[in-house]
Formats: C-alpha cells, sequence, structure tokens
C-alpha cells in the first residue's frame, strides 16, 4: 500500500480462517487501520489483492464513533437504521448487555455503552466476520474484561453453527486478549505473529491487575530487527537481517 | 391579495419545504461549506446560460455539478486540504461567472437579482420549476430516506453493511444543485445556503428524531419566509435578505430554551 509513493504497507500477507481470532497489534503508523481498511473493502490497496469467501457478512466496529450530535437519534434508530427488525436490535443489545439504552438518545450514551451499542450493530447480520479497531479503547480494566469475555463467547457460540472469525486491532503492544489464536505484530510489514503466551501466573500482571483473570494475556516478543523513525528496517550487527521469526 | 405578493409566498414557502431536508443533511453531514461553494458555482451556471442562450435552470444544474464532480475527485485524491479546495472553487467559479457575462455585452442583466435574489419578481413559471423539482426532491429523498441517513451517521459503516455511499453522495449533491438551480430566483446565490442551514439548525434543538427536525425546519423555513417578505412588503426591504434576517432572528430566539441534553 503506497501514499503519495510512500511505502505504509509492503509485503503483507494476513490470513483469517473462520473461527479464528487474529488480533492486529503495531506501534502508531504501522499501518494497522490502513490494513483493517483494506480487508474490509474501504481502500484499494496500490498492488496486492484481497480474496474473500463469496458472500462473506462482515461485522465492522470502527474505532470510534464520532456521534454527530447534530443528528436526533436514539439507540433504536441507530440499530434500525441497517433494516433489522426491533426484536432482532433487542436481541443485540441484550447481548451485549445494553439493552437498557434501547430508546436513549445516541448523544447521552457513556464511552463504555457506546462501544457496547457499536458491538450490537456489529453483531446485527450475523456476521462470517468480525472485524474490531480498537474495540476496548477508552474503557477501564474491568470493562475491558468483560468485553473480551463478550467476544470470546461470541466466537464459541457461533463455533457450532457457522464460525464467526475476528480480526481485532489492540491499541496495547504487549496486552491481548487470552483467546486469541494468533498476534500479528507489524510495522509497515509482518514483524512476527504468533501465539501469545497465559499470563495467568505472570508477576507483572498480577501487580497490575491485582488478581487472575481469563482474559488477558501477554504476547512476549523480541524483534530481531529495528525500526527507523521513518519506519524502515534498520540493519544490525548481532541479528540476521531476515524478515520475521 | 395582489397576484406578485401570493406568486412570492408560494414561492418562498416551496423553497422552504425543499431546503428543509436538504439542509438538515448539510447540518448533519458537516457540508455547510460544500453547498455555500456549489450555490457560488451557480453563477457560472447562469453566464453559461446567457452566453449560450440556453434555460438558465438547466445550465445552474449543469455548472453545479461539474464544479461537484471535480470537488469529489479532488477530495478523493486528498491532495489539498478540503476547506481550501472549497474556498477556491467557491470563489473561482463566481468570479468566472461574474467576469464572463461581462464580456457579454448583448446581453443586459441585473446581476443584483442573481446575487441577492428578487423574491416579488417570481411568475407562475417559477413555480412551475419549484413545485417540479421539489415533488422530484422530495421523492428521491423519501426513497433513500434511510440508506441516506445511515450514510450520514457513519459513512465506512455504512459502507461496510453494503450501501453504495459513493452513489449515495451524487445523488445528494444532485439533489443540492436542484434545489441551488431553483431557489437561486428567491434568494440569490450567495444566500441559498443560509436558507437550508438556519431552519434545519434551529429545528435541532428541539427535534427527538432526524424526521422531526426536517418537519419543524420546514416549518421554520416557512415562517421565515412570511416575515421576511412581510417586511418586504411594508418595510420596502430586500426581500432575499429579509428572509435570512427573519429566520436568524428566529434562530436567535430559541437560543434561549434550553437545550435537552
Amino acid at each position: 500500500m503506497k501514499f503519495q509513493n510512500r511505502d505504509v504497507l509492503t509485503g503483507i500477507n494476513l490470513q483469517v480462517h473462520s473461527g479464528e481470532i487474529v488480533t492486529l497489534i503495531g506501534p502508531n503508523g504501522a499501518g494497522k487501520t490502513t490494513l483493517v481498511r483494506i480487508a474490509l473493502g474501504l481502500q484499494e490497496p496500490s498492488s496486492g489483492q484481497r480474496l474473500i469467501r463469496k458472500g462473506l457478512r462482515i461485522g465492522y466496529m470502527p474505532q470510534k464513533l464520532h456521534v454527530n450530535d447534530t443528528m436526533p437519534l436514539t439507540v433504536n434508530r441507530f440499530l434500525r437504521l441497517t433494516g433489522c427488525r426491533l426484536t432482532a436490535v433487542n436481541d443485540a443489545l441484550s447481548r451485549t448487555g445494553v439493552a437498557h439504552v434501547l430508546q436513549s438518545p445516541l448523544q447521552s450514551l457513556s464511552g463504555g455503552e457506546l462501544q457496547r451499542v457499536l458491538l450490537a450493530r456489529a453483531l446485527l447480520h450475523k456476521p462470517h466476520l468480525l472485524v474490531l479497531d480498537e474495540p476496548v479503547q477508552g474503557v477501564d480494566v474491568t470493562g475491558q474484561k468483560e468485553l473480551y469475555q463478550l467476544i470470546t463467547d461470541i466466537r464459541n457460540e457461533s463455533k457450532n453453527q457457522e464460525s464467526c472469525a475476528v480480526l481485532m486491532v489492540s491499541h496495547d503492544l504487549h496486552l491481548v486478549m487470552a483467546s486469541t489464536d494468533k498476534v500479528v505484530c507489524i510495522n509497515q510489514h509482518v514483524c512476527c505473529s504468533g501465539h501469545p503466551h497465559q499470563v495467568k501466573k505472570h508477576p507483572a500482571y498480577l501487580r497490575l491487575f491485582g488478581g487472575e483473570s481469563d482474559e488477558l494475556a501477554i504476547y512476549t516478543h523480541h524483534h530481531d530487527h529495528h525500526h527507523g523513525v521513518d519506519g524502515h528496517v534498520l540493519e544490525s550487527q548481532n541479528a540476521p537481517s531476515k524478515g520475521s521469526q | 391579495m395582489p397576484d406578485i405578493l401570493l406568486y412570492a409566498l408560494l414561492a418562498g414557502y416551496g423553497v422552504a419545504m425543499l431546503a428543509a431536508p436538504l439542509g438538515c443533511f448539510v447540518v448533519w453531514r458537516k457540508m455547510a461549506y460544500f453547498g455555500d461553494t456549489l450555490s457560488h458555482s451557480a453563477l457560472l451556471g447562469v453566464s453559461l446560460g446567457l452566453m449560450l442562450n440556453i434555460n438558465i435552470n438547466l445550465a445552474v444544474i449543469f455548472s453545479s455539478l461539474m464544479v461537484a464532480i471535480i470537488l469529489i475527485s479532488f477530495q478523493e485524491k486528498q491532495r489539498i486540504a478540503s476547506d481550501t479546495l472549497l474556498g477556491i472553487l467557491a470563489h473561482s467559479s463566481l468570479s468566472i461567472g461574474l467576469v464572463t457575462i461581462s464580456f457579454a455585452d448583448n446581453v443586459r442583466v441585473d446581476m443584483m437579482s442573481y446575487l441577492f435574489g428578487d423574491l416579488l419578481a417570481t411568475g407562475p413559471t417559477d413555480l412551475c420549476w419549484i413545485y417540479g423539482g421539489g415533488f422530484l426532491v422530495l421523492a428521491t429523498l423519501a426513497w433513500l430516506w434511510k440508506p441516506m441517513l445511515a450514510m450520514s451517521v457513519h459513512a465506512e459503516l455504512a459502507q461496510v453493511e453494503g450501501i453504495p455511499v459513493r452513489k449515495l453522495r451524487m445523488v445528494l449533491t444532485l439533489l443540492m444543485a436542484l434545489v441551488i438551480a431553483v431557489a437561486m430566483k428567491i434568494v440569490g446565490v450567495l444566500l441559498i445556503t443560509s436558507l437550508m442551514i438556519i431552519p434545519a439548525a434551529t429545528a435541532q434543538r428541539f427535534a427527538k428524531t432526524p424526521e422531526q427536525m426536517v418537519v419543524f425546519a420546514a416549518l421554520l423555513g416557512i415562517m421565515g419566509v412570511s416575515g421576511g417578505l412581510a417586511a418586504s412588503w411594508y418595510f420596502d426591504t430586500p426581500a432575499g435578505p429579509s428572509v435570512v434576517v427573519s429566520s436568524f432572528i428566529l434562530f436567535l430566539m430559541t437560543q434561549i430554551v434550553k437545550k435537552k441534553y
């Protein structure tokens, strides 16, 4: 992917299989959002291909809904703009735990409630692929755990019927969801990818959250190369100058 | 009631009802400057129409659409900041229009009436344009109402959900060009956007749903037209600006009322 002849993403190969949870991590400006936009079909890559299964339904939860406070809209109306029935809307809202805000104006919701409403909207069309751009941004730690649990439940529930895959961008470099099957770390190219480690017993984790949890995991990883300020891979003396681990 | 006043009232009410839904979209989508640019470019259409001797309304629709297409294609490339581009196109097209007209010495036109409108000069033909065009605009909006709302709340979310956002954006622009073409005679190219925005912005405070906002905006627009025409009739003030001033007074008055949340 190029922006004005500057390479933003190169040599990316990202696969999401059904029923799989893939988390994208990377520093600011690494191209996470661009990659997600390409995956969603919102942006055409300057080279390369986007292959999707025919008839794939995508549920998208954008990074933040800039609620246009000039439009008077209740949560109910907001969700029914998708063409769904009231029962479906109610189901989706109870699913994400915010059934009580059905008749509230969109502008009056708290940050956490809004995230859940957005997740409900992404779920409305029974997606095969759920794309979440920093779903827990601005949500406190307890709320994060709850949301992650919810996302895991959604994947597990759908496992029996039609598997729902999840592609998620994480706001944190090291903290990802425990149920993630694959973590992909990108910085203009794929730096590394792999499984996250359980962190239940990790002392740093215990210090931070004061208790055990099943929802969060630490993705410990070391890169064999360094990036300059412009994002280019720098030659390093002691590491082999190959691509990813 | 003299014919001249009846025509003016009917024309004003028609434009107010037309401007209401589009004005709401302009407010929701934060397109005020875009609307301004479109209406400024209408003058280019006027000069084209006069030079080539074709129907002025059609020429205005055509030129507004051309400017809109240039704008949208430039915006997609994102070479220049959007508002800079809008500023360039708005005043360039207005100036090109004025310069072109000055070359045509065989046509004598009252530029003031195109810039500020001449509501009291409305005739039956204008009424046909307003109500004919108005029906077309309102029918299209009613037909595409839901996807248009979805696009205005969050364009990318709507696009992922399969709504043809690009096409809808073009349709909305086309409708705005149409309204500008028919409303130009009434309030003039410099004041058209205010007729769309002010009632919509006033209505926003009281509405609980998007539809309510449109209806309130239409009613407020009609009140503005009535007030402006009354002032124009009794105190001999210019009609177009008087309509805008009376809408503005309504806006100011409602700012005292406390907002819902």
